[in-house]
C-alpha cells in the first residue's frame, strides 16, 4: 500500500499533469483523425519527450497509447473507416447502428466498454504487480533471451498468410540492429566504409521513417480526400447505462485483452479476434453480429483498450516489448538509463504504480472529453487528408532532426519512409521490422551473456521458467503447424473473406 | 461476404498488385548481403560461437535469404494480379516528395527554422494544388504552431539559421533561442 501512495506522490506534479492531460487529449483527437494513429504521434514525439523526466515523457506518450483507440471508435462508427487500424473491428457493429439512426448509442457504447476494458486491465495489474515483483527476479538473461524469441516468433506467426514476409521483415530488423561498429569485440558490421554506417540504424530515426514519414508519403500522393461524418443528436452520457446490460461480454472481452496484452508478439488483433468470436458463440442472437450487435461493438472496444495496459506488463518487467508502440517506449527508458526489467519490479515499484494510477487517470479524463465533446471531434477529422500528409512530414522532420542535428539521419529516415509507403500499399507489416530491431539486440546480448555461464546447449533450459517458456515456443510452432493443416484440409474459398481487415495503411 | 469465420481471417492479408516487384528487389538485397557476409564481418578467435560478432548477422541474412526466397517463391506461384505497373509508379511518384523533405532540411540551417517551416508548409501545399488563400494561410498558421510548441515552448535542438547572422544583437539571440 505504501508503494501505491508514493507512486501517486510521483505523480502529484504540475508537468506531469500537463503531460497526461495532453497525451490523453491529444490521443484521443489522434485516434480520431483516419489516417493518423498512435505510431505516428508516438514516433513523432519521441524526441521531444527525450528532455523531460522519464515520468513525464512515458505519461505523456502512454497517453496517446491509452486514448487513441477511444478516438478511433468515431470514425468507425460514424463513417464505416476505423480511425486507428485496431478499431477495424468496430466498424462491423458500429457503423450498421449508425445507418439505423443509433450513432449516438453507438458511441456511448463504443466509449463505455473501453472504458471498462481499460480500467479492468489497470486493475488487474495493479493487483498482480506485487506478484511480478516475486516472479521478475526469477528472469535471468537465459529467460529473457527466449521470451525475447518467443515474442519474435508470434510476431511472425501472427501474420498468417503472410508468415513469410513478416518473417523476412524481422529478419531485416535483426540484420539493421546489427549494422554498424558492435561494442564487444569492436569490429565493424556492414559498414562497407562508410562513415555513417558506423554509427549502425538508430531505432527512432527507423521508426519515424517507418510510420511517419511513410504515413505523409501516403496521403501525400493518394488522392484527396476529406472525411465528413454527420453530428451525433443528442447527449452520449444518458445512453452509456447500456453498458451494464452486456456486464458478461464487457468482462471476458477485456480479460481476453489482458491476456492477450501480456503476450509479447500477440496484441489487440488476437485480443479482439477472440473477443468478438467468444461473444458470438456466446450470445443470444449470434446472428445479429455483423449487423449491428451492441455485443459486438464491446466485445471489440472492450478488448483493444485492455490490450495497452496488459502490454506493458512485459515491458516494465522483462524489457521486452511486445508490439511497435511499447518498442518505441523502450528507447524512452532507454535514453533516461532507466532500464526496465526485473530490477525495476524490484526497486521502483513506485514508478511502475505511478504508471498504471495514470493509465487510470487517462480513462477518466478521456470519457469525460469525450462526452462533452464528440461533436466537436467530428469536425476536427474534416481535415483534407493531403493536407495531413504537409503536417506529418513537417512534424517527422523535428522528430528526425532534433536527435543529433543530421541531414544523414534525416535522408536515411526519407528512405524509410518509401519503404513503409511500399509495405503499407503492399499490405504487409511494418511491426516485425521494428520489434526484430528491438527485441533482436535483447537476444544478442543476453544469448551472450546467457551462454557464458552454461556448458551445453541443453543448459539453457534447465530452470524451470526457461523450461516454460522453451516449451512455449515449441507449443506455439506446433499449434502453427496443426492449424495451418486444419485450415488447409476445410479450405475456404477467398473470395469468402473480409480481405481488408487488416490494413496496414491505418498505422 | 462472410465476415470473420476462421482464424486464418483475422490474419491474412491477401496480396496486391506489385508483391511480385517487391519480392525480387528484397530477394536481390538478401543475395547481396549474403555475398558480403564474408568480408563485412568478422569471426573472431577464442570466442564462443554465439558471442561472435559475425554471428547475428549471419542468422539475420540467412533469415532474410531464406524467407524473402519463400516469399518470392509464393508470389511467383500465385496468380498475377493486374495493376503493377500503376502500383510502381505511385511508389516512385512518393520520390518528389523525399526530395521536397531534404530541400527543407538543407534549407533549415541557412534560413532558420521558422522561415523555412513556413516556406515549407505554404509552397508544399501550394503544390498540392490548394489555390484558396484559407488553406495557404492555414498552412501557414499550422507551421508556426509547429515551430513555437518544439522549438520556442518544448526547446527541441534544431540550430538557429545562418540568417540570423544579421540580425542586430539582442534580436539575434532572440531568434536564435526561440525560432
Amino acid at each position: 500500500m505504501d508503494t501505491l501512495f508514493s507512486g501517486l506522490e510521483l505523480l502529484a506534479r504540475w508537468d506531469v499533469v500537463v503531460a497526461l492531460l495532453i497525451g490523453s487529449i491529444g490521443g484521443v483527437i489522434i485516434g480520431a483523425i483516419p489516417g493518423v494513429g498512435a505510431a505516428v504521434a508516438i514516433a513523432i514525439l519521441l524526441p521531444a519527450t527525450f528532455s523531460f523526466d522519464p515520468i513525464v515523457g512515458l505519461t505523456m506518450l502512454l497517453g496517446i497509447y491509452g486514448s487513441s483507440m477511444y478516438g478511433g471508435a468515431l470514425p468507425a462508427i460514424l463513417i464505416n473507416t476505423p480511425g486507428t487500424a485496431v478499431n477495424a473491428l468496430t466498424t462491423y457493429d458500429g457503423h450498421p447502428m449508425t445507418l439505423r439512426g443509433e450513432a449516438q448509442r453507438a458511441l456511448a457504447l463504443a466509449y463505455t466498454a473501453s472504458f471498462f476494458g481499460g480500467v479492468f486491465a489497470i486493475l488487474c495489474l495493479i493487483l498482480l504487480a506485487p506478484l511480478l515483483a516475486l516472479i521478475a527476479p526469477h528472469f535471468g538473461s537465459r529467460e529473457i533471451f527466449l521470451a525475447a524469441l518467443l515474442g519474435i516468433i508470434l510476431v511472425v506467426l501472427a501474420h498468417r498468410g503472410q508468415v513469410f514476409a513478416a518473417g523476412m521483415l524481422a529478419f531485416f530488423g535483426i540484420f539493421l540492429n546489427t549494422v554498424g561498429l558492435e561494442p564487444v569485440k569492436y569490429t565493424r558490421r556492414f559498414t562497407f566504409d562508410q562513415s555513417w554506417l558506423t554509427s549502425g540504424f538508430d531505432l527512432i530515426v527507423v521508426v519515424l521513417g517507418l510510420f511517419a514519414i511513410s504515413q505523409a508519403f501516403m496521403l501525400l500522393v493518394d488522392r484527396d480526400t476529406t472525411p465528413h461524418p454527420q453530428p451525433v443528436k443528442g447527449n452520449v452520457f444518458s445512453k452509456m447505462g447500456e453498458l451494464f446490460r452486456h456486464k458478461r461480454v464487457a468482462t471476458s472481452s477485456s480479460g481476453f485483452g489482458v491476456v492477450m496484452g501480456m503476450i509479447p508478439g500477440v496484441g489487440e488483433f488476437t485480443a479482439q479476434f477472440m473477443s468478438y468470436t467468444y461473444a458470438q458463440k456466446s450470445s443470444k442472437t449470434p446472428e445479429e453480429f455483423g449487423k449491428g450487435s451492441p455485443e459486438g461493438l464491446i466485445a471489440s472496444e472492450a478488448a483493444n483498450n485492455a490490450v495497452p495496459g496488459a502490454a506493458m506488463i512485459p515491458l516494465l518487467a522483462l524489457g521486452i516489448p511486445g508490439e511497435a508502440l511499447t518498442a518505441m517506449m523502450l528507447s524512452v527508458f532507454y535514453v533516461h538509463n532507466v532500464i526496465p526489467g526485473p530490477q525495476l519490479f524490484q526497486n521502483d515499484l513506485d514508478f511502475v504504480y505511478a504508471l498504471y494510477i495514470a493509465m487510470l487517470l487517462l480513462n477518466v479524463i478521456v470519457l469525460v472529453f469525450l462526452i462533452f465533446s464528440t461533436n466537436l471531434l467530428t469536425r476536427v477529422i474534416q481535415i483534407p487528408t493531403r493536407f495531413l500528409g504537409v503536417i506529418i512530414l513537417s512534424l517527422s522532420f523535428v522528430g528526425v532532426y532534433s536527435l543529433r542535428n543530421s541531414v544523414t539521419d534525416c535522408a536515411i529516415a526519407a528512405g524509410f519512409g518509401v519503404l513503409g509507403l511500399v509495405l503499407k500499399r503492399l499490405n504487409l507489416p511494418v511491426v516485425p521490422i521494428i520489434l526484430g530491431m528491438v527485441l533482436g539486440g535483447i537476444m544478442e546480448v543476453k544469448l551472450r551473456s546467457g551462454m557464458a555461464r552454461i556448458k551445453t546447449p541443453l543448459d539453457m533450459v534447465d530452470r524451470p521458467i526457461a523450461a516454460i517458456i522453451a516449451g512455449l515456443i515449441v507449443l506455439v510452432l506446433v499449434l502453427h503447424v496443426r492449424t495451418l493443416i486444419r485450415e488447409h484440409r476445410n479450405r475456404i474459398a477467398e473470395s469468402d473473406h473480409d480481405h481488408d481487415i487488416h490494413d496496414s495503411h491505418l498505422r | 461476404m462472410s465476415r470473420i469465420k476462421t482464424l486464418q481471417d483475422l490474419f491474412k492479408r491477401y496480396r496486391r498488385p506489385g508483391d511480385l516487384v517487391f519480392a525480387v528487389f528484397f530477394m536481390l538485397f538478401a543475395l547481396f548481403l549474403l555475398a558480403n557476409l564474408g568480408t563485412q564481418t568478422e569471426w573472431v578467435k577464442r570466442t564462443q560461437l554465439v558471442a561472435q560478432p559475425a554471428f547475428w548477422p549471419a542468422v539475420a541474412v540467412w533469415g532474410m535469404a531464406i524467407f524473402g526466397a519463400l516469399h518470392l517463391a509464393s508470389s511467383f506461384i500465385s496468380p498475377r494480379i493486374p495493376g503493377r505497373l500503376a502500383e510502381v509508379t505511385f511508389w516512385l511518384r512518393s520520390l518528389e516528395y523525399v526530395a521536397w523533405f531534404l530541400v527543407y532540411v538543407l534549407l533549415v540551417p541557412q534560413l532558420g527554422y521558422l522561415l523555412s517551416t513556413v516556406a515549407f508548409a505554404v509552397i508544399l501545399t501550394f503544390r498540392l494544388g490548394y489555390r484558396g488563400g484559407r488553406m495557404l494561410g492555414f498552412a501557414a498558421l499550422t507551421a508556426l504552431a509547429i515551430v513555437l510548441l518544439f522549438k520556442s515552448f518544448l526547446q527541441v535542438k534544431v540550430p538557429g539559421g545562418a540568417i540570423y547572422e544579421y540580425l542586430p544583437g539582442a534580436m539575434r539571440s532572440f531568434m536564435l533561442t526561440y525560432f
